[in-house]
């Protein structure tokens, strides 16, 4: 911890430095949460948060945490990866930074940019004061001026910046399958070292690595340069007493009845070969519907009605009706 | 590999950084569970060393994390250690099945078996390039034609049916494939670049102003960059295909290699195969000897509904294929149902913003579209282009390029694949 925040700096033109290694597990390992010293116990933690992980997820996000070594989750659409992050934070009590990855996202929205009008301001009100005092131009007071204009106050820090300067934090790079290259490059540079070098100002340095974890739908391989930095953790929808578990923990106004009805109808439509398999937000919209609906069990009219929480193309919501309701939850109960 | 991760040294230094590996960290020694992660790693790198017989990229950055993981893991059970290595030297969901197969084997004692897939039907080497068709079932396959040394090879090779080749001829052929790619059809993106015209990019007119101390100059202005489509090949390597896949393969390789645009290469016969990195070697021989290795179905049955189904699912439904310039290098030879062959192709041209369908039998002589897996898949297709020639192979990539498709076939003396009316191009959304 000591050597790591010896390495903070913010010096203005100052070669960028060797990035110094990585603290020591130990050192970081002291930063988890009070009584956290293993996946089990971090499971445990990250259900007080209202996040039931499994054993692969509960060990990736301890190694995460205490190496600080960014997790690249991927997995089905709706199995919960974005939840993961969200939940780390609550249990680290620490602010989550989301960075939504688009096609053609750059530096400026990724890491920082600086406040133009703010600049101009600056600019215009020191040349003013200049005039009114009626001073004749001084080469050390423009160049002093030139140096203000870069100064940190101008610059507007974006979440990977902003990420690097906050601790504790949860860096989210939501969907990085969607950005380009040209960005992927970029978070390498980031997440390689924690480091984010602005040309004006010098190397701006994270005391403490940021935990961070990134997305992936698979809609492209993300590279292997980038798999290399991190943890890879592929997720899988949950079993049926996990799923039920994490319907009775996320909506604590349903019934067992119909957690178990839902969850074992929506395992039953997964295994149907479906364009697109419902993930665990669906079972958790669809759960809500029926709660909205006054529900205490699944009946064929109210899964007719509240299909679309839960099958989202035509074509599957025809494959869902074909499939009698009745046997649906015939196989719910019989499950339960 | 262990000298990429010293045993000494391994437990001490995690691979937080990621590229800080070889810098000795002074404050980073005396772990609690140094000494057991010491003595684990040489079993790591063994382990590692199975897993890369079996085809898992674990190379020495990922043995490394793996090593420092067991240090902060301190593991007393089995399934720590099966986490730890699985969540470090795994990079995707392939990896999975093979890492908990040589796990299972490597931590019980057993002999980690090899390759994965070793036993393969064909190989697409020169040798195998010599007898085109060998290892086949197919009546089809085409034969070495009698006919062979022509003079001005070039022009006579451009028409020439691919799959009626001989070694010589063959060679020049895929030197030709090299020599031109697809260029891919722009699109505009959200990245913008400086432009004469457009609108004011604030940023660098800004800037311009505060480097000039505040004088208001020029106007900088931008457009939009256009960037190329992403191109998807879709290869057929059925039976039926068998004189064509390894010319449409390495036509593929070509496309890879160039890089104009994202490309992504699947092959499709009775299972779906991603062979883009395969491809993407820059030799042309040692990638087609990859892609051989990777194709399990090579010269098998068509199952194209399912396949098609399958890489919609997997991949294109994902990301792959919308937007992009869709190529399927096929015959249409479908011995499933036609009906969910032209469902999936329906699919495919919804999410796609060209479809082109490429049939090397469109080629020959009194060729229609008849048979039942083309004919269903036809009324989805934005372009039909015959793909059994160099000139055809052209013609192609000029397609993809977003030439006129209309008629899809510009040479004189290749028999012009059918010309979509109206009517039929009915069945897809204009």
């Amino acid at each position: 911890m000591s050597d790591a925040a010896a390495g903070t700096e913010e010096g203005r033109g100052r070669p960028p430095r060797v990035p110094a290694p990585s603290p020591a597990p130990a050192a970081s390992a002291g930063r988890l949460p009070l009584g956290v010293d293993g996946p089990a116990a971090l499971a445990a933690r990250l259900a007080e948060a209202g996040y039931l992980a499994d054993e692969g997820l509960a060990t990736a996000a301890f190694l995460t945490l205490a190496l600080r070594r960014p997790l690249l989750l991927e997995g089905d659409a709706g199995v919960g990866k974005t939840a993961t992050a969200a939940a780390l934070a609550e249990v680290l009590d620490a602010p989550l930074l989301r960075l939504q990855c688009y096609e053609g996202i750059d530096a400026t929205q990724a890491l920082y940019d600086w406040n133009f009008p703010a600049q101009v301001l600056h600019l215009r009100t020191a040349e003013a004061a200049a005039r009114r005092s009626g001073r004749d131009a001084d080469p050390r007071d423009e160049r002093a001026l030139e140096a203000e204009l870069y100064d940190r106050r101008f610059l507007v820090a974006r979440p990977l910046l902003q990420a690097l300067e906050t601790d504790p934090v949860v860096l989210l790079v939501d969907e990085v399958d969607r950005a380009d290259d040209e960005f992927e490059a970029l978070l390498l540079e980031v997440l390689g070292d924690f480091t984010v070098s602005v040309p004006e100002l010098g190397t701006i340095r994270a005391a403490v690595p940021p935990v961070v974890v990134l997305t992936s739908n698979r809609t492209r391989e993300v590279s292997d340069a980038l798999k290399r930095r991190c943890y890879y953790h592929w997720l899988d929808h949950p079993s049926y007493p996990r799923e039920v578990a994490i319907v009775r923990t996320r909506l604590p106004g349903v019934t067992e009845r119909l957690a178990r009805e839902v969850v074992s109808a929506v395992q039953t439509l997964r295994g149907q070969d479906l364009l697109k398999p419902p993930g665990v937000a669906e079972t958790l919209d669809w759960t809500a519907a029926l709660v909205a609906l006054g529900a205490d069990a699944l009946d064929a009219d109210r899964v007719v009605a509240t299909l679309g929480a839960v099958c989202k193309f035509r074509e599957d919501q025809d494959r869902a009706r074909a499939i009698d309701v009745a046997t649906l939850v015939g196989r719910a109960v019989t499950d339960g | 590999m262990a000298d990429a991760a010293p045993p000494d040294g391994a437990g001490k230094q995690p691979d937080g950084a990621g590229s800080s590996g070889g810098v000795a960290s002074p404050g980073g020694g005396a772990t609690p569970g140094g000494g057991a992660a010491t003595s684990l790693a040489p079993v790591a790198v063994g382990f590692a060393r199975a897993l890369r017989a079996a085809g898992v990229d674990a190379d020495p950055t990922r043995v490394h994390a793996f090593v420092a993981a067991l240090d902060v893991l301190a593991p007393e059970r089995t399934r720590d250690v099966y986490w730890a290595g699985r969540l470090t030297l795994c990079s995707g969901p392939d990896d999975l099945a093979r890492y908990d197969r040589v796990f299972a084997a490597f931590f019980a004692g057993v002999a980690v078996p090899g390759r994965a897939r070793t036993a393969r039907r064909v190989q697409v080497t020169a040798a195998a390039l010599a007898t085109p068709g060998s290892g086949t079932a197919d009546d089809e396959a085409p034969t070495v034609t009698a006919v062979t040394r022509h003079a001005s090879a070039y022009e006579t090779l451009r028409h020439r049916d691919v799959a009626r080749l001989d070694d010589h001829e063959r060679a020049e052929l895929h030197r030709l494939l090299r020599a031109f790619s697809l260029p891919g059809e722009l699109r505009r993106t959200r990245r913008r670049q400086p432009a004469r015209r457009g609108p004011v990019d604030r940023r660098r007119t800004v800037r311009a102003l505060l480097a000039a101390g505040g004088e208001p100059g020029r106007l900088h202005r931008t457009s939009p960059r256009p960037r190329p489509r992403r191109v998807v090949l879709l290869v057929d390597v059925s039976g039926s295909m068998a004189g064509y896949a390894d010319a449409l393969l390495r036509f593929a390789h070509a496309a890879v290699r160039a890089r104009r645009a994202p490309t992504e290469v699947f092959t499709l016969g009775t299972r779906l195969t991603r062979v883009t990195s395969e491809l993407a070697h820059r030799d042309a021989e040692t990638a087609m000897r990859a892609v051989s290795a990777a194709i399990p179905d090579w010269s098998g049955g068509t199952r194209l509904g399912a396949t098609l189904r399958e890489f919609l699912d997997r991949w294109g439904q994902r990301g792959v294929a919308r937007g992009a310039v869709v190529v399927v290098l096929s015959d249409g030879w479908e011995t499933g149902d036609p009906d969910e062959l032209a469902t999936q192709v329906r699919r495919l041209s919804r999410l796609a913003h060209r479809l082109v369908w490429a049939n090397p039998r469109a080629g020959r002589p009194g060729f229609a579209p008849t048979a039942g897996g083309m004919a269903a898949a036809l009324p989805y297709c934005d372009a039909f282009q015959a793909g059994h020639s160099l000139a055809s192979l052209e013609a192609l990539a000029a397609v993809v390029a977003g030439a006129a498709t209309d008629p899809p076939a510009r040479q004189h003396d290749v028999a012009t694949g059918p010309t979509l009316s109206a009517q039929e191009r009915g069945g897809r959304d204009a």
